[in-house]
């Protein structure tokens, strides 16, 4: 009789102790809370802690598995087609079971009202505010229109077939919710307002509490239309400052830091903690300037500068916390191709080449690149740059810096290396992601991307890029698509149109009780996996 | 007195116009771009030209400042260029953190520098003299930021007694004067105590030396006071002076915490400025500096008034 009561309580127990899986308190990098409106800022953190975590767009990226890249999965969107005759025509068939945190539910209607809150300044509930962080990501989308409840199409300026990849940076807040804000306040800004401190998306984890600036708690939605968190909640900490992170996770105030300083990560292993890192699509680069007369339009230095770079050694400055870049894309992934040049070091072949571009011990060449001290996504920038001057010096050429404030080295990018703001510098060095095609390859090897327009600081201008550029935009299928990207990539990596350095490894460290975290290959995570034990 | 008071007022009104204008001109005379705060970098340059314009930042620089200007003067500090909340919402409360902290440190710095100041007046030239003086150099020699890193790695990650950073478990917003919150509290302010500490500590000595040795304490004396009748007369003489240092000091710990608050997570204006600082918010930098810096112009005019109750020698015209 004992035996079956002690068998029938754990029936009852056992259950929810396997779903209780605790609290999960993170310290972030970010100074604040990124927005919680259903557009994070604060960069790619805010789309992993306040975007992903809360909200799904149509598209999301698979964040599954450590072992490959990640790549775009159906999320709200069970499947999407290109209309054959209008190729800037696309159909979404969404998932007919979702319902936001608010009890609505997720339609078509509510997609084109995300679409408008961005791209209609006529809709009532349009937000400046979430422009600019949304509208620069996909950049083709036009509008929306709905077809059935559960069918909507989205309607591009011009084919590409990016755009998919595009929409996982659209997320979809509630416009039940919305209008329940806007119906207590005087103004759509007053209501976006309201909405970000009690938000309602049909992501994984719902809010509870939002102190500006301080905490964001949210706990897990019991109702997600798909696998559930293992976290009963979560607690979001802006900790900007690195050392206040460590010390928060070694005192047990934080269980997960983001971006442990790499100096003590020997402290962090000796008390337990673990240190996750994994490839991550973000490159450390040098971009170089194509200005007639540069010396950087010729490829003999572009390769050279390649070539003289010993990455194994800067991995070890780095305390292991890099991956040597041969490329925007690491081998093995889907848009490598093959390119002919081969990054490795080779100081023989680099003197060579740049003897044969008239460079030598009698003529040495003199490069001035613009650095930042600190920044997001820029690593360890001082020690990292000054390791490179010292290698370069080797195959004799001097590099002189113009370290300037991370924000002006931003402003600087989008101006263009024309631009007196460049002051004459032959190269930069802005770290960027390189999840998407266009933010990896499209906005620094396309003609029309020149500055002020994006990111082709250097002017680069190639009617051979720009044809590579439009074949991928127009591959519909996306086996095609890879493949035009890989072409496209193997191309620059020939042309040697960046000086690759490194790609980031995004650590963090967490406490031992942390279980079944994955990190993917990706600057997002799976919020839903880890639990603590 | 209440004329003065009156005067003092009015004078603080070009002095605050004054420090509007500075606030304003050196937040935009400052590198990079604001839209950087809303923006990625990689925003197409259309995009980036429509947030300029839906901000107001596309005009001229002048317009751009009366506009501030008269909204200031209706009690709106505009909107931060980040979150979207109001500036005040965010800086009423980060006010009242930082007051917390610079009160609890002022406090600490006054009671060891008095206690300090005045063994080190009094006995002065021997070895407690010499202790207080080390002490006291020490204090304001020390970088903040270094002697918090020092106590956080101390207090927090080897001994585990303390926290390292925060206003609370819960955060600031639900702050209650119990144990759980209080030591919270306990390393910041020892860290930012450590200059004021410094500061009394010298000024203490040199005042309390000075009035030893003038002829009304001998006098004392010779009526036959000791101790604490001595020391009650002291005190009653160096308070004013005491007072008017420890005023200035609060104001500066006010505006000074940046990275003592940094190093702490401590939610107040010292991190507010200091991530607004980072993400070109100019509008919370403006109203940050602003409130501020009124609130210095405004302690200042109190430790006058109060320096003219407690010393009638002080006369106001």
């Amino acid at each position: 009789m004992f035996r079956r009561l002690l068998l029938a309580a754990c029936a009852v127990v056992l259950p929810t102790l396997a779903q209780a899986q605790g609290t999960l308190r993170i310290g972030m990098t970010a100074a604040d809370i990124p927005l919680t409106h259903g557009q994070p800022d604060q960069g790619f953190e805010g789309n992993r802690f306040t975007g992903i975590p809360l909200y799904d767009g149509l598209i999301q990226w698979d964040l599954s598995a450590a072992d490959r890249p990640s790549t775009i999965i159906p999320a709200l969107a069970t499947e999407w087609t290109v209309d054959a005759n209008d190729r800037t025509r696309w159909t979404f068939r969404l998932r007919q079971d979702v319902r936001f945190h608010d009890g609505s539910p997720f339609n078509a209607a509510a997609v084109v009202w995300n679409v408008r809150k961005v791209l209609d300044r006529e809709a009532p509930h349009f937000d400046p505010r979430q422009v600019g962080v949304t509208a620069s990501r996909m950049p083709t989308l036009r509008r929306a229109e709905v077809v059935d409840e559960f069918t909507v199409v989205l309607i591009t300026t011009e084919p590409d077939s990016l755009l998919p990849i595009n929409l996982t940076n659209l997320f979809m807040a509630s416009p039940t919710h919305w209008a329940a804000k806007r119906a207590a306040v005087a103004t759509a800004e007053a209501a976006w307002n309201a909405f970000a401190a009690d938000p309602s998306g049909t992501g994984p984890f719902r809010v509870t509490r939002f102190v500006p600036r301080e905490r964001l708690e949210m706990v897990r939605n019991d109702n997600y239309w798909g696998t559930r968190a293992r976290l009963d909640r979560v607690v979001l900490l802006p900790i900007p400052e690195a050392t206040a992170r460590t010390a928060a996770l070694l005192s047990n105030q934080v269980d997960w830091i983001e971006a442990p300083p790499p100096d003590s990560v020997p402290q962090i292993r000796s008390r337990g903690m673990t240190i996750t890192q994994n490839l991550q699509p973000h490159v450390w680069p040098w971009q170089p300037c194509f200005t007639p007369g540069n010396p950087m339009t010729d490829v003999r230095i572009r390769r050279a500068l390649n070539l003289a770079i010993d990455r194994e050694a800067l991995r070890t400055l780095l305390g292991g916390l890099m991956v040597p870049a041969q490329g925007t894309v690491a081998p093995g992934h889907p848009w490598w191709g093959n390119p002919s040049f081969a990054i490795r070091t080779d100081r023989a072949e680099a003197r060579r080449l740049l003897a044969e571009a008239g460079y030598g011990p009698q003529r040495p060449l003199t490069l001035k690149v613009q650095i930042s001290a600190s920044g997001s996504g820029q690593m360890q920038p001082l020690p990292m740059n000054e390791f490179l001057q010292q290698d370069l010096r080797q195959v004799g050429i001097n590099i002189e810096f113009d370290v300037i404030e991370w924000n002006t080295l931003f402003t600087n990018w989008r101006n263009g290396c024309a631009h007196a703001s460049a002051r004459g510098a032959h190269m930069t060095n802005v770290s960027f992601a390189a999840m998407d095609p266009f933010f990896a390859m499209v906005r620094f090897w396309d003609s029309k991307m020149a500055a002020p327009v994006s990111n082709n600081w250097g002017g680069f201008n190639d009617p051979r890029f720009d044809a590579m550029v439009s074949e991928a935009r127009n591959a519909f299928e996306p086996v095609a698509r890879d493949a035009a990207l890989a072409r496209l990539h193997a191309a620059g990596v020939d042309e040697a149109l960046f000086i690759w350095i490194a790609h980031d490894v995004a650590p963090r460290a967490m406490s031992p009780r942390v279980r079944g975290y994955v990190q993917p290959q990706s600057w997002f995570v799976d919020l839903r996996l880890p639990f603590i034990q | 007195m209440f004329f003065y008071l009156i005067r003092r007022l009015i004078y603080a009104i070009p002095i605050a116009l004054a420090v509007g204008f500075v606030c304003f001109m050196l937040v935009q005379i400052a590198p990079g771009d604001p839209i950087n705060a809303i923006v990625p970098p990689d925003a197409p340059q259309e995009v980036v030209e429509q947030v300029r314009r839906d901000y107001g930042l596309d005009k001229p620089l002048p317009i751009q400042f009366g506009i501030w200007l008269m909204k200031v003067l209706q009690g709106d500090l505009g909107r931060s260029l980040a979150t979207g909340r109001t500036v005040w919402s965010d800086l009423h409360s980060a006010i009242g953190n930082t007051l917390m902290l610079a009160f609890s440190a002022s406090l600490l710095g006054f009671i060891m520098g008095c206690i300090l100041g005045g063994l080190a007046g009094t006995f002065r030239g021997s070895i407690l003299d010499r202790l207080a003086v080390t002490i006291a150099v020490a204090g304001v020699s020390v970088p903040h930021y270094w002697l918090g890193m020092v106590l956080v790695i101390i207090f927090s990650v080897q001994y585990n007694v303390l926290p390292a950073m925060g206003a609370g478990p819960g955060g600031s917003a639900d702050w209650v004067w119990n144990w759980e919150h209080i030591r919270h509290l306990v390393l910041p302010s020892i860290t930012l105590a450590v200059i004021p500490m410094g500061i009394v500590t010298r000024t203490v000595r040199g005042i309390v030396a000075e009035i030893m040795n003038q002829e009304f304490v001998v006098a004392l004396r010779g009526k036959g006071l000791t101790g604490w009748g001595v020391f009650l007369h002291v005190v009653k003489n160096a308070a004013p002076n005491v007072l008017a240092v420890l005023g200035l000091q609060l104001g500066y710990l006010m505006g000074g915490s940046i990275l003592v608050e940094t190093v702490f997570s401590w939610p107040g204006t010292g991190l507010l400025l200091n991530s607004a600082i980072f993400q070109r918010d100019l509008p919370v930098l403006q109203g940050t500096i602003l409130v501020l810096s009124l609130f210095f112009v405004a302690l200042n005019l109190l430790v006058d008034l109060v320096q003219t109750a407690l010393d009638p020698r002080i006369k106001r015209g």
